[in-house]
C-alpha cells in the first residue's frame, strides 16, 4: 500500500487531534506502508539480478576436426561440439558455436570465432572474391581476418582462436566467444 | 516541483483521484475491523510482483519445470526467499479472505444495495482458489502432480461434459508439457487478470455505496487518511510479518522430488486450505463422488450468493451468520479429521518420510557435478542406486535375502530368512563372519541354503576351526586380500594403506596353507572353475553384475546353485537395475562433498 508522501493536508473538520498526533499518525502511516510495499520487490530483485552472478566457464579445446578432412588452401566451417551448461542443465556434445578452420603451409591450422565482432552475426565466406564478409551490416575480412575495407562498421578482426594439431592430424580448438562492438578482444 | 506537478494534474486531474482516495468519509472513524479488505489488495499485490519476477526463472514444460525452480530455489540469489514469499502469501492470502468474508457478513455488508458488491466478493474468493489450485501444480514435484491429478480427475466427473472438460484443462489424454503450459496460463494470466477486473470492480462498488459501518459508532465520522491508513499499514506489516517468519523457518517453500508417474506417492494431499474437500470424498461410496465433489459443494456456493436475498427477511441475517459459522465449523472439522486420520497413519508418515527422502536425494543430485541431464530431472532418482537399490533389493531379492536383517527399505519381510545377509558385501567384516565357524551355518551366511550342509560350511567349521597358528595369523590377511578384490568405496582409503599387507594376503590366499585353492580359483592359481566360486574379482561390480545375471554360471556356484534365479538370463531384471542393484550393495553412489 503505498501512500503518497505529499498528500495534501486534511481538511479543517478532520483535524480534531492536535497537529503533533496528526503528524506522527501521517509519519508512521508512511513509513509503515512504504516498508511493506518494498519487501516483494527487494526479493524480486535479488533473482532478477541473479545472472550477474554467473561466469561463463571456459570450455577446454575440443576436436573440431581431422587434417584429412580440411584441404590446403580454402577456409571450411565446422560445428563445434562441447559440454554446455545452461542453467539448471550440463548436456555434453552439443553445438555451442562455429569456427572457419584454415589450412596453412606445415600442417598448421587457423581458426577464426564465425562471429562477426561488430554485432554478432554469422559472417560467409565468399569464395569467389576469397575473403570474409558479414551478411548484416557488410564488414568484410580477409582470410587471417583482419579487416578488408576499412570502412567496415566492425571494431575489430575476426577473433581467433586457439588451435592445437595433435597426434594424427586431430585438430582441437579452445572455443570461445567475445564481447561484441568493441576494439578489445574481452573474453564473454 | 510545484509547477510540475500542476503541469500533470491539469493533464491527468490525479490530485482529485487521490484526494477522493485518501479522504474517503469513514463513518464512525478508523477501526480494525475495517483492515481486512486493505491486507487482501496488499497480500495480490505481492503475489503479482513476486509472480512476475518468478515468472522471469520459471519454465513451463515437463522437463523443465522442477528443474527451473530448483535452479530458482537452490541456486539463484534469494530465490528461495522470493518463491517462499509467494508461497506463504497464497496461504495467508486464503485465511483472510474467510475472515473478509466473516467480518462482511456479521456486519451486514452484503446487504441491498450491495448485492452486487457481495457476490464479485465471492467470485474473487473462488477466482482465488482458482490460483492456488493451478499453482500448486507449477513445480512438477511429486506432491502438486498427485495432488492435481486428483483435481482434473474430479473435473472428469463434471456431469455432461466431464471427459471433454478434463482433456481440455490436462491440455491432452495425460499430463504433459500441454497441462503446465495451460496451467502456468491460467495460474498468470487468465485468473489474475479476472481478479485484477473483480477488484476494480469491488473497489468502486464499495466506494459507491460507502463503508458499512459497525453500529455504534464509537467517534465522529473522519477521513481514510490518515487514520485508517495507519490502522491498514500496520495490519499489512502483521501479515507479512508472519509471512516472512514462515518463509525464513521453512526456508522457501517445499520442493519434492520430480513428478515420476510410475512412482507410487502415498503422502499425496493437497494444500492445507482443500483439506476439507479431500476428507469429504471420502464419505461418498464409489459412483456418487460427484454429490461431494461437485454438488455439495455447488448448493454450499449457492446458500453464499443467496445471502443478500436472504439477509431481507426478518430472521435472514442471523440465518446467514449462523449458516457461516457452520459451515466454517463443517469444514474445521473434516480438515481436523484428515489431519487426525494422517497423524495416526503408520503408512502416511512412512510415505512422507520417503517423499522427503527422496526430494532430498533429488537435490542433491542435481547440485552434483554431473547436473541435470536433458532429460530431466527425473532420470536423477531413476538411475540412483541409492534411490532404487533399495527398492529393487526388496522387490527382486528380499524373499530370500536380508540386508541388514530388513528387506533394504527397512521392512520386515513375511518370509523367513533363507539367504545370506549382504549388508557389507565382500568386506573384511562380512568375510570374517563368513570364514567363522561358529558363523558361517547361520541364517546370516549359508544357515538357510542348501549350501548349510555343502563343502564350504564344512570345510569352514572342520578345517578352518583346526588351523594352525600359522594359518590362523594368515587368514585375516588373506581375506583382506580378497576384499580388496572387490575395491569397495568404503574400503578404498584402507586399501591403499595396507599395500604390504594386501601383497602378502594374496600370495596366502593363493598358497597351500589356507586351503582355499583347493576347489576355488584366484588369478592364476587354484582349481579350474566349475567347483566354486572364482574369487578373482570377487565382490566387483563386475563379478557381482555377472553373478546377479546368472549365479548358476561355472564361474559361481554353477550346479551347486540353490535357489537363486539368473536374474539376467531369464529377464527377471534388466541390465541397468542389476547394475543399480550392484552398486548399492556396494555402496557406490554420488554422495555429495561435506561442506
Amino acid at each position: 500500500m503505498e501512500t503518497p508522501r505529499n498528500a495534501p493536508s486534511a481538511p479543517p473538520d478532520a483535524a480534531v487531534a492536535p497537529d503533533r498526533r496528526e503528524f506522527l499518525t501521517k509519519a508512521a502511516a508512511v513509513a509503515i506502508g512504504g516498508a511493506v510495499a518494498v519487501a516483494a520487490p527487494i526479493a524480486g530483485m535479488c533473482v532478477l539480478l541473479d545472472p550477474l552472478r554467473r561466469k561463463s566457464e571456459v570450455n577446454a579445446s575440443v576436436l573440431v576436426a581431422t587434417l584429412a578432412a580440411l584441404p590446403e588452401g580454402e577456409p571450411k566451417k565446422f560445428p563445434v561440439l562441447a559440454t554446455k551448461v545452461d542453467a539448471w542443465n550440463r548436456t555434453p556434445n552439443v553445438p555451442v558455436g562455429a569456427v572457419y578452420l584454415q589450412r596453412l603451409k606445415d600442417n598448421k591450422v587457423r581458426a577464426l570465432n564465425v562471429v562477426c565482432p561488430h554485432a554478432g552475426c554469422f559472417v560467409d565466406f565468399r569464395a569467389a572474391q576469397g575473403h570474409y564478409h558479414c551478411p548484416c551490416h557488410d564488414s568484410s575480412f580477409s582470410l587471417d581476418g583482419k579487416i578488408l575495407d576499412p570502412k567496415s562498421p566492425s571494431p575489430r578482426p575476426l577473433d581467433e582462436l586457439p588451435v592445437e594439431v595433435r597426434g594424427d592430424g586431430q585438430i582441437w580448438v579452445t572455443f570461445q566467444n567475445f564481447r561484441a562492438g568493441v576494439h578489445e578482444k574481452i573474453p564473454v | 516541483m510545484k509547477t510540475l506537478l500542476d503541469w500533470a494534474d491539469q493533464r491527468t486531474g490525479y490530485k482529485k483521484l487521490l484526494h477522493e482516495t485518501l479522504f474517503e468519509n469513514v463513518p464512525g472513524g478508523a477501526r480494525w475491523r475495517y483492515v481486512w479488505g486493505s491486507t487482501l489488495v496488499f497480500c495480490f499485490t505481492v503475489q503479482v510482483i513476486t509472480g512476475l519476477f518468478l515468472w522471469l526463472a520459471y519454465s513451463p514444460s515437463s522437463q523443465t519445470a522442477w528443474e527451473s525452480v530448483y535452479y530458482i530455489q537452490h541456486e539463484m540469489w534469494g530465490g528461495w526467499f522470493l518463491r517462499g514469499l509467494h508461497h506463504f502469501t497464497a496461504q495467508a492470502m486464503t485465511v483472510l479472505l474467510v475472515i473478509h468474508l466473516m467480518q462482511v457478513v456479521i456486519d451486514g455488508a452484503y446487504k441491498a444495495p450491495r448485492e452486487i458488491n457481495f457476490w464479485s466478493g465471492v467470485v474473487l474468493l473462488l477466482l482465488t482458489l482458482g490460483l492456488s489450485l493451478t499453482g500448486y501444480l507449477l513445480p512438477w514435484d511429486q506432491k502438486g502432480f498427485w495432488a492435481t491429478k486428483v483435481a482434473t480427475n474430479i473435473a472428469a466427473i463434471t456431469p455432461f461434459v466431464g471427459p471433454e472438460l478434463q482433456k481440455i484443462v490436462v491440455g491432452g489424454v495425460d499430463y504433459g508439457h500441454h497441462t503446465l503450459t495451460r496451467f502456468f496460463a491460467l495460474h498468470a494470466g487468465v485468473i489474475p487478470g479476472a481478479i485484477i477486473a473483480f477488484i476494480v470492480a469491488h473497489v468502486y462498488l464499495f466506494r459507491k455505496h460507502g463503508l458499512t459501518p459497525k453500529e455504534p459508532r464509537r467517534r465522529p465520522d473522519a477521513a481514510f487518511w490518515p487514520d485508517q491508513v495507519l490502522r491498514d499499514a500496520v495490519a499489512c506489516l502483521a501479515v507479512l510479518v508472519v509471512v516472512v517468519f514462515l518463509v525464513v523457518r521453512h526456508h522457501g517453500a517445499e520442493l519434492g522430488a520430480p513428478a515420476d508417474p510410475s512412482e507410487q506417492f502415498s503422502a499425496a494431499r493437497p494444500e492445507w486450505y482443500f483439506l476439507f474437500l479431500f476428507e469429504l470424498l471420502k464419505y461418498f461410496p464409489g459412483g456418487t463422488e460427484v454429490w461431494g465433489a461437485i454438488v455439495l459443494p455447488g448448493l454450499l456456493m449457492a446458500v453464499l450468493a443467496a445471502m443478500p436475498f436472504v439477509g431481507n427477511w426478518k430472521l435472514g441475517h442471523r440465518f446467514n451468520v449462523g449458516f457461516l459459522w457452520v459451515m466454517l465449523a463443517g469444514v474445521g472439522l473434516l480438515t481436523w479429521r484428515a489431519v487426525k486420520a494422517d497423524r495416526g497413519n503408520p503408512d502416511y508418515a512412512a510415505a512422507v518420510a520417503a517423499a522427503e527422502r527422496d526430494a532430498a536425494r533429488a537435490i542433491a543430485l542435481a547440485r552434483s557435478p554431473a547436473g541435470i541431464p536433458p532429460t530431466g530431472a527425473v532420470t536423477l532418482l531413476r538411475t540412483d542406486a541409492l534411490t532404487q537399490g533399495p527398492k529393487l533389493f526388496a522387490k527382486a531379492c528380499a524373499s530370500c535375502h536380508r540386508y541388514d536383517g530388513h528387506d533394504g527399505l527397512g521392512v520386515q519381510p513375511k518370509d523367513k530368512i533363507t539367504a545370506s545377509d549382504l549388508k557389507g558385501f565382500a568386506t573384511r567384516a562380512w568375510l570374517a563372519g563368513l570364514l567363522d565357524p561358529a558363523k558361517v551355518d547361520s541364517p546370516h551366511y549359508f544357515g538357510g541354503t542348501k549350501q548349510r550342509a555343502g563343502k564350504m560350511v564344512k570345510f569352514v567349521k572342520e578345517d578352518v576351526a583346526a588351523y594352525d597358528a600359522e594359518a590362523k595369523a594368515e587368514l585375516p590377511k588373506a581375506l583382506a586380500a580378497l576384499s580388496a578384490e572387490a575395491r569397495l568405496k568404503s574400503q578404498r582409503d584402507l586399501d591403499q594403506r595396507d599395500t604390504a599387507l594386501l601383497a602378502a594376503g594374496a600370495k596366502a590366499l593363493a598358497g597351500a596353507k589356507l586351503g582355499c585353492m583347493d576347489c576355488h580359483k584366484f588369478h592364476d592359481d587354484g582349481e579350474a572353475l566349475g567347483t566354486a566360486p572364482d574369487l578373482t574379482g570377487y565382490g566387483s561390480r563386475e563379478w557381482l553384475i555377472n553373478f546377479i545375471g546368472n549365479p548358476a554360471h561355472e564361474r559361481f556356484y554353477g550346479k551347486r546353485n540353490d535357489r537363486m534365479p539368473a536374474f539376467g538370463e531369464e529377464k527377471q531384471l534388466t541390465p541397468e537395475e542389476i547394475g543399480l542393484v550392484a552398486d548399492w550393495l556396494r555402496g557406490e553412489w554420488f554422495e555429495p562433498a561435506l561442506k
